[in-house]
């Protein structure tokens, strides 16, 4: 007999998904991510967000070294960067941190430095606060797959 | 005196369309964009396509044999079906990547299809009437994708039938000769 735990694991998933979908942090290009998995790419999902994260905290930390740089004048390549983030951000689901990107790109376009520092700022709370979530969902999903392996004594 | 064989309706069972191996395309995809890079090329496997993927329009030129250190010799063997590009990308854009490939005897009749995130429509407009095959809004979706590969296997499936049309009436127009000789 399975653990009750993989239902129990499947519905905590399926509600941090819902609340995520709720709160505007996912979009249905996330729904496209998990399509493209299956047992040929059973990690598809894990391994793009990943990449994603490394290239993110690349891109966000050199956006800070630019913006803390008192001589700073550069905004052209604040928007590149941001470009970057709004792209691959959409790519994978994340919409709220492609909204916020959109909101920071148009403060470097009008060579506002005040209003950069503050959508940089805004952009990395929305950033780790997905960063975190998507952690726990795969913790779930870890845990789920264990689950799933365990087989109760008869 | 030999009996001359009516032709037999043509077998075109081992004939290999365009497509080489039958239903895989194999399509080049640049994109500089490490994320989009890995999604484009999993939405094409997903998609029963091979998958070349490339980093930069410099290096799509490399691989068509194109950046002018090379001959076509090599490349007379490479059978791409089609190329999805971003359109902003360091150094040059799709667009003119695009043009580059419709200028070479080689590529020009491969089908290019231009990804881009914005949803500009003078851009838009520029590149269909350069000659792309579509212009993809990312992100790109795997419907979108599956439109592409259809449409390109029923263009393929037109060529492969006029292609045995073409034989067959040639086939039938030498019986008819070779029978007028034989009287």
């Amino acid at each position: 007999m399975l653990g009750l735990g993989v239902d129990r694991l499947q519905a905590d998933i399926n509600r941090l998904l819902t609340s995520l979908f709720h709160q505007g942090v996912l979009d249905e290009q996330f729904l496209q991510l998990q399509q493209l998995q299956d047992d040929t790419s059973p990690t598809f999902v894990y391994d793009v967000i990943n990449i994603y994260f490394d290239e993110s905290e690349k891109l966000l930390r050199s956006l800070r070294l630019l913006l803390m740089d008192r001589e700073f004048s550069d905004y052209k390549k604040i928007g590149l960067h941001l470009n970057q983030l709004v792209g691959s951000s959409s790519s994978i689901g994340a919409r709220r941190v492609r909204n916020v990107c959109v909101a920071f790109r148009s403060a470097s376009e009008l060579n506002n430095r005040p209003g950069c520092l503050r959508g940089l700022e805004v952009v990395e709370h929305e950033y780790h606060y997905l960063k975190n979530m998507m952690h726990e969902l795969f913790q779930l999903e870890q845990q789920r797959l264990l689950a799933a392996g365990v087989r109760y004594p008869m | 005196m030999a009996e001359v064989m009516r032709p037999e309706k043509l077998d075109m069972s081992n004939e290999t369309s365009s497509l080489g191996s039958p239903e895989l395309l194999h399509v080049l995809a640049v994109d500089d964009s490490i994320v989009d890079r890995k999604f484009i090329e999993r939405l094409l496997r997903v998609s029963s396509c091979k998958v070349t993927v490339v980093d930069s329009p410099t290096r799509a030129l490399q691989y068509l044999g194109l950046d002018g250190n090379h001959s076509s010799v090599g490349f007379k063997d490479l059978k791409i079906n089609m190329i999805m590009t971003d359109y902003s990308m360091p150094g040059m854009t799709g667009y003119e990547l695009m043009k580059k490939i419709k200028e070479s005897a080689a590529f020009r009749e491969i089908p290019v299809v231009i990804m881009s995130s914005e949803n500009i429509l003078p851009r838009i407009d520029r590149c269909l009437e350069e000659g792309a095959e579509d212009f993809l809004l990312k992100p790109v979706k795997l419907a979108d994708v599956k439109r592409l590969r259809d449409s390109l296997m029923k263009a393929d499936e037109r060529a492969c039938k006029n292609i045995m049309h073409k034989r067959e009436l040639q086939a039938n127009d030498i019986y008819s000769q070779l029978k007028r000789v034989n009287i």
